[in-house]
C-alpha cells in the first residue's frame, strides 16, 4: 500500500510531513519527487530566524514568539537546529525541553535537526525543511539555530526576518561584531534585559548602527529589543517588530528581490549539488579519482589541468547530446 | 547521507530522578544516534507528539516513582492511536521496576524493559537490532 | 604541626622505605592496579605520612570542638553530650497511613519526623490535577489542604518532635499549615523546632521539582526564611542540599562545593533582602549525603565545616559565631544501593552511617535495604534504624569528638577537598554567581560529567561494584515489597471535591485574592499563605496564584 504523502501533508498530516523531513535529512530519493510535488503550494509562510550565541536564550524566546504568534491566530513550524558531534556522528537534541507545552497545540509542529556535519548554524536541509513545513499550512517557521555564536550567517539566505538575540556580560556585542552577525540583524532581541550590563549592550548596538548607517545608507534601521524571555516579557513587542520588519520589505518591495534572490541561489546550489555528486560518483565508480590521486600524489599531474579536463568531457558530453 | 536512528529520551510523570535518562541520552548519541531529550514532567500525550513530529524510531521512557504501570502502557496505546506501531518502546527505571511487572508492561506493546545494572552496551545494541527500517 | 628537623627525618626514612622494602616489594609481586581513587576519582596515594601535611597548623586548621573554623565540630561535647537526631524520612499513600508510620517509628526510639511528601505536592499541584494521575501517594504522602496536615501529625505534639519537610518551591505553604496546626494545638510558635527544605537552586540543578523562575522562587525562599527569623526563631528555615547533588551523579568534592555555592547564594539574597547576616544565618542548615568510602566522606565533612566557616566570617563579616556553623543533617546513599542481592546495602548503609559519625553531623537518615526496588518495608525500616542506633551505641564512634582527626590521610584530603571547593567557588565567582552559573548550566555539566565518568568505569570494570560488575548471582525476584495502594488518587480526588464545596467560599476568595495581591508587591507573603491554608485553600490552589503571578520555570537542559 503506497501513502500518498504529498497529499497527506496539503492535509496537514504532521506524520506525513514528519517522515518527509527525514527522507529528507537522510537525502533519500524518495524525497524529491514528493518535494516536486509540493513545491507550488509553497512560498506563502513567513519565515523567522532566531540566531545568536549559546546561552542567550534563543530556545525559550522562540518558545514564548511561538505563542504569541499563536494568540494572533498563526500557525507556526519551528525547526530547532543542534550540531552533531564530528566524531560519533550522534547527536543531543534538547531545545524541545523549552517548547514542551507547544507540543500539545496541533498547529505548531516543532522538529528539531541535527547539523549532521554542515555548517553555517543549520542543517544541509533546513530549507528544503522550510518547504514542508510551509505546504503543511504554517503561517509563521521558525528557525533556530545552532548557536555557536560563529559563522552563522547563512540563515540570512532562509529567513526573511532574522533576529539575533544577544545578552549583557557575555561581551557579547564585540564578539558578534567580530563573527560578523550584528550585520544579518533585521530585528535585535537583548535578552535577559533585567541583567546588568544591559543597557549597556543596547547602547552599544545603537553606537554600533549609528555608525553603520553613515557607512551605507540603509533604509531599514534594525530595531533594538529588550526582552525577558523566561518571563514572558517584551515578546510581544518583538513579534511587532518583526512585523513591521514583515511590512517594510512587502512596501519596499525588497520581500520579492530577496525571495526572487533567494530562489536563485536556491537553484543554483542545488544545480550545483547535484552536477557534483553524479560527477563525483562517476570518478568514484570507475576508478578515476583513485589513479588520478595516484597521479597527483606523484606529481605526475597537476590538479589544475584534471579539473578542467574533467569538467570539459562533462560538457561536451552533454554538448554532444543537445547537438545530436 | 546515512540514516540515523532517531530516539526520544522521555521522562514521564513528576519524578526528577534524570539521572539516568540524560546519561542515556549522552551514551546513545557516542553510538551515533540522534536523541532528542525530551526533560521531566512529561503527559503521554506530549511524548507521543513529540515521536510523531520527530518522526522518532524509538522512544525510551525512564520512571523512577513507581509510576511505570500507570503511564507506559498509556503512551503506548496513544502510539497506536496515532499510528504510530512501528516504533520502539523501551523502558527502564532501574529497581524500581520490579521484574514481576516485566510481562504485563511488554504484552501492552513495550518492546524491552531494561533492569538495573543492564550494560548500556546491551541497551544500544538492543535498539539498533530492533529498530524499524524507514 | 611537624618542625623542620622531625620532617626531614621522616622524609630520610621514606626515601629508606621506597627504595628498600618497598622496592623489593614491587619488583615481587605488583600492586593490584596501577592507579588507586576514591569514589570520587581523586587518587589516592600509597602511604601518607607527616609529609603529607606539612602545612597543616593545629590551632588555624583544626582548632577546637565548637570554635572557628569548626573542622572538628560544630557542638564543644558533640556525641558525649548527645547523639545526633535520627530521623527516618518517611511517608506514602495518605495521612493516615503514614501518621500510623510515625506513631511506630517515634516508639522504636526515632527522636524526629521526616515528611516525605508525594511529587503532586511538592510539585504544587492537588491530588486530583492531570498531572497528578497515577502519582498520588506514590513516593510519598499526599497532602493538599491543612485537614490532611492534621490526620499527619495527630496524637504527635509539636513542641515534643521536631519535623523536617522535604519541600521546596512550595515549601510556605506546608510550613504555614504545620504552623496553623502548631497553633490549634495550643503550641507557640517559638516553641515549634523542625526544619523545612526550601533549597529550591538544587531543584533546578539536579531534583527537578521546581515550579517558578529562579529569581521569583528565590523570593518566596527569602520571604520564608526572614518570617521564621520574625515569628519561629527555632525553625531552620532551610536546609540547603548537598544530598540531591551527590545522587545526580557528582564527586563528593562537587557535592560539597556546589552546595556550598548554593549556600552562598541564600545568605547573599537574604543580605540583600535587608537582613543582618548574624540575624538568619545561624538558622541556615544543610543536607549532605554519605558514600561507603568513610575516609573521603569523613574528609568531606571536614572540609565543608571549614569553609562554610571562612565564607560566612570573611566573606559575609559574621560576628556570632553560630552563622559559621555548618550543621547538617545526613541521608546515607540512595544511589548507592542496589536492586541485586538487596540485603548487602544493609552493609552499606552501615559503613555510610559510620563516616557520618565520624564526620559529625547532626542528624541521619539511614536507608533501608529494599530502597533501590520499592518503598521501604516496616522491617526495613527498623533494620535502617537500627543500623544507626548500633553505630550510635556499640562502634565507638561517639565516644571522642572528631576521632579521625590527625590522620595523615584524613587531614591530607580534607585540604584537597577544600581546595577543590575553593577553586569552584572561585570559577562560580567568576562566572557571576551561583545563579549565572546554573543558567549558564555549568553546575549541570559538572555533574554530569561524573556521573558519565563513574558509569564507564562500572561498565568497563575498572570500578568494582559488589553485586553489579562482579560477585553476582542468580536470585529469585524480591518478594515482599511494599505496594502503595493505587486507588489513594481515586480517593483523595472525590474527598478533594467534597473539600472545596464545603469550605466557606467568600473567606477561601477573599484569602486567595489578598495572597494574590501581596506576591506582586515586595512584602513577604508567608503571613497571607497562614491566613489562605486556615482558609482551606489547597497546595495547589495557593500555587496556582503564584504561578499567575511569576510565571513557571521552563528548565534548560544541559547534557
Amino acid at each position: 500500500m503506497s501513502i500518498d504523502y504529498a497529499a497527506q501533508i496539503l492535509a496537514g498530516s504532521h506524520r506525513a510531513a514528519a517522515r518527509l523531513i527525514s527522507w529528507l535529512e537522510d537525502e533519500d530519493e524518495r524525497a524529491y519527487g514528493l518535494m516536486a510535488g509540493l513545491y507550488p503550494h509553497t512560498g506563502s509562510a513567513y519565515v523567522v530566524g532566531i540566531t545568536g550565541s549559546p546561552g542567550a536564550g534563543k530556545s525559550t524566546l522562540t518558545d514564548k514568539l511561538a505563542r504569541v504568534i499563536r494568540k494572533n491566530g498563526l500557525k507556526v513550524g519551528i525547526i530547532a537546529v543542534d550540531p552533531s558531534s564530528p566524531f560519533t556522528g550522534g547527536a543531543l537534541l534538547g531545545d524541545r525541553v523549552r517548547m514542551n507545552e507547544l507540543t500539545q497545540d496541533p498547529d505548531i509542529f516543532i522538529r528539531s535537526m541535527a547539523t549532521r556535519g554542515f555548517l553555517g548554524g543549520m542543517a544541509k536541509s533546513t530549507a528544503e525543511v522550510v518547504k514542508v513545513l510551509d505546504a503543511l499550512g504554517k503561517d509563521v517557521i521558525i528557525i533556530e539555530t545552532v548557536g555557536v555564536g560563529q559563522d552563522e550567517v547563512d540563515i540570512i539566505g532562509i529567513a526573511d526576518t532574522t533576529c539575533v538575540v544577544l545578552v549583557p556580560g557575555l561581551g557579547d556585542a564585540i564578539q558578534s561584531m567580530k563573527a560578523g552577525i550584528m550585520e544579518i540583524a533585521d530585528v535585535f532581541a537583548v535578552n535577559k534585559a533585567d541583567k546588568q550590563g544591559a543597557d549597556q549592550l543596547c547602547g552599544e548596538i545603537c553606537a554600533r548602527l549609528e555608525i553603520d548607517s553613515h557607512i551605507k545608507e540603509r533604509d531599514w534601521t534594525a530595531p533594538v529589543n529588550r526582552t525577558i524571555a523566561v518571563e514572558d516579557i517584551g515578546i510581544e513587542e518583538l513579534w511587532l517588530s518583526i512585523e513591521s520588519h514583515r511590512k517594510y520589505l512587502f512596501d519596499s518591495g525588497r520581500f520579492y528581490t530577496n525571495r526572487r534572490e533567494r530562489t536563485s541561489r536556491e537553484t543554483l546550489r542545488m544545480i550545483h549539488a547535484e552536477l557534483f555528486r553524479v560527477i563525483r560518483e562517476q570518478l568514484e565508480k570507475n576508478g578515476r579519482l583513485d589513479a588520478a590521486v595516484e597521479e597527483l600524489m606523484n606529481k605526475k599531474r597537476d590538479p589544475y589541468t584534471l579539473m578542467r579536463e574533467i569538467v570539459n568531457e562533462w560538457l561536451s558530453i552533454s554538448r554532444h547530446k543537445e547537438t545530436s | 547521507m546515512a540514516r540515523k536512528i532517531k530516539m526520544i529520551m522521555a521522562k514521564p510523570g513528576l519524578d526528577g530522578h534524570d539521572r539516568g535518562a540524560k546519561l542515556l541520552a549522552r551514551i546513545f548519541a557516542e553510538a551515533g544516534m540522534e536523541v532528542v531529550y525530551t526533560g521531566l514532567r512529561q503527559t503521554p500525550e506530549m511524548i507521543v507528539s513529540a515521536a510523531e513530529q520527530e518522526d522518532a524510531d524509538v522512544v525510551g521512557l525512564s520512571s523512577l516513582s513507581g509510576v511505570h504501570n500507570y503511564f507506559f502502557p498509556r503512551v503506548v496505546e496513544l502510539m497506536k492511536e496515532k499510528g504510530l506501531d512501528d516504533v520502539l518502546l523501551v523502558g527502564g527505571g532501574g529497581g524500581i521496576i520490579p521484574e514481576e511487572d516485566y510481562d504485563s508492561l511488554k504484552k501492552s506493546g513495550m518492546a524491552a524493559i531494561f533492569g538495573p545494572g543492564t550494560p548500556t552496551t546491551e541497551i544500544v545494541s538492543f535498539i539498533e537490532n530492533n529498530v524499524r527500517k524507514r | 604541626m611537624f618542625d623542620e628537623k622531625v620532617l626531614q627525618k621522616i622524609q630520610a626514612g621514606k626515601d629508606n622505605w621506597d627504595q628498600g622494602p618497598l622496592a623489593k616489594s614491587l619488583s615481587k609481586s605488583p600492586e593490584a592496579k596501577p592507579v588507586f581513587t576514591t569514589i570520587s576519582g581523586t587518587p589516592v596515594q600509597r602511604l601518607y605520612t607527616p609529609l603529607d601535611i606539612k602545612e597543616l597548623d593545629y590551632d588555624i586548621d583544626l582548632g577546637y570542638p565548637g570554635t572557628f573554623p569548626f573542622t572538628r565540630g560544630v557542638q564543644p561535647t558533640m556525641y558525649r553530650g548527645r547523639f545526633w537526631t535520627m530521623r527516618q524520612y518517611a511517608g506514602f499513600g495518605d495521612a493516615r497511613s503514614t501518621n500510623e508510620r510515625y506513631r511506630y517509628l517515634l516508639k522504636q526510639g526515632q527522636t524526629g519526623l521526616s515528611v516525605a511528601f508525594q511529587l503532586p505536592t511538592q510539585a504544587g499541584y492537588d491530588s486530583d490535577h492531570p498531572l497528578s494521575m497515577g502519582e498520588v501517594g506514590k513516593v510519598g504522602v499526599a497532602i493538599d489542604h491543612i485537614d490532611d496536615m492534621k490526620t499527619l501529625f495527630d496524637q504527635i505534639p509539636l513542641d515534643k518532635v521536631t519535623t523536617s519537610m522535604t519541600m521546596n518551591a512550595p515549601a510556605g505553604v506546608l510550613l504555614a499549615m504545620y504552623l496553623a496546626i502548631a497553633q490549634e494545638q495550643g503550641v507557640s510558635w517559638d516553641k515549634v523546632g523542625g526544619t523545612v527544605q526550601n533549597d529550591v537552586l538544587k531543584e533546578i540543578i539536579c531534583r527537578g521539582q521546581y515550579i517558578y523562575p529562579p529569581k521569583q522562587t528565590m523570593r518566596l525562599t527569602v520571604d520564608l526564611i526572614e518570617f521564621c527569623q520574625k515569628n519561629v526563631p527555632k525553625w531552620n528555615s532551610i536546609s540547603i542540599s548537598g544530598y540531591h547533588i551527590r545522587e545526580s551523579g557528582s564527586t563528593a568534592g562537587q557535592e560539597m562545593a556546589f552546595t556550598i555555592a548554593d549556600g552562598i547564594a541564600y545568605t547573599q539574597a537574604c543580605i540583600e533582602r535587608g537582613m543582618a547576616v548574624d540575624s538568619f544565618a545561624p538558622r541556615l542548615s544543610f543536607f549532605f549525603n554519605a558514600f561507603t568510602n568513610v575516609l573521603e566522606e569523613v574528609a568531606k565533612f571536614r572540609a565543608g565545616r571549614r569553609y562554610w566557616a571562612k565564607v560566612m566570617k570573611e566573606r559575609f563579616k559574621a560576628k556570632d559565631p553560630r552563622s559559621m556553623m555548618l550543621r547538617y543533617h545526613v541521608q546515607t546513599g540512595g544511589v548507592t544501593l542496589t536492586a541485586q542481592q538487596p540485603l548487602n546495602n544493609i552493609v552499606r548503609v552501615a559503613l555510610q552511617s559510620y563516616a557520618t559519625a565520624l564526620g559529625g553531623a547532626q542528624s541521619l537518615h539511614t536507608n533501608s535495604y529494599d530502597e533501590a526496588l520499592c518503598l521501604p518495608t516496616q522491617q526495613a525500616v527498623t533494620v535502617a534504624l537500627r543500623t544507626q542506633q548500633i553505630v550510635a551505641e556499640e562502634s565507638g564512634a561517639t565516644d571522642t569528638i572528631d576521632p579521625l582527626a590527625g590522620c595523615y590521610y584524613v587531614e591530607n584530603m580534607t585540604d584537597r577537598i577544600e581546595a577543590e571547593i575553593d577553586d569552584y567557588i572561585k570559577k562560580i565567582d567568576a562566572m557571576g554567581g551561583t545563579l549565572a552559573a546554573i543558567e549558564q548550566g555549568y553546575i549541570q555539566k559538572e555533574i554530569q560529567n561524573s556521573s558519565y565518568r563513574f558509569q564507564k568505569e562500572i561498565e568497563s570494570g575498572e570500578r568494582i561494584y559488589v553485586g553489579i560488575n562482579r560477585y553476582t548471582m542468580e536470585e529469585p525476584p524480591p518478594t515482599g515489597l511494599l505496594k502503595v495502594d493505587m486507588s489513594v488518587g481515586e480517593i483523595k480526588a472525590a474527598e478533594l471535591r467534597n473539600y472545596r464545596a464545603q469550605r466557606d467560599q467568600a473567606k477561601w476568595k477573599a484569602a486567595l485574592d489578598k495572597l494574590r495581591q501581596v506576591s506582586a508587591t515586595n512584602e513577604n507573603v508567608m503571613p497571607y499563605v497562614v491566613e489562605a491554608v486556615k482558609a482551606k485553600a489547597t497546595v495547589g490552589e495557593i500555587c496556582d496564584v503564584w504561578r499567575g503571578v511569576f510565571g513557571e520555570y521552563r528548565p534548560k537542559e544541559f547534557i
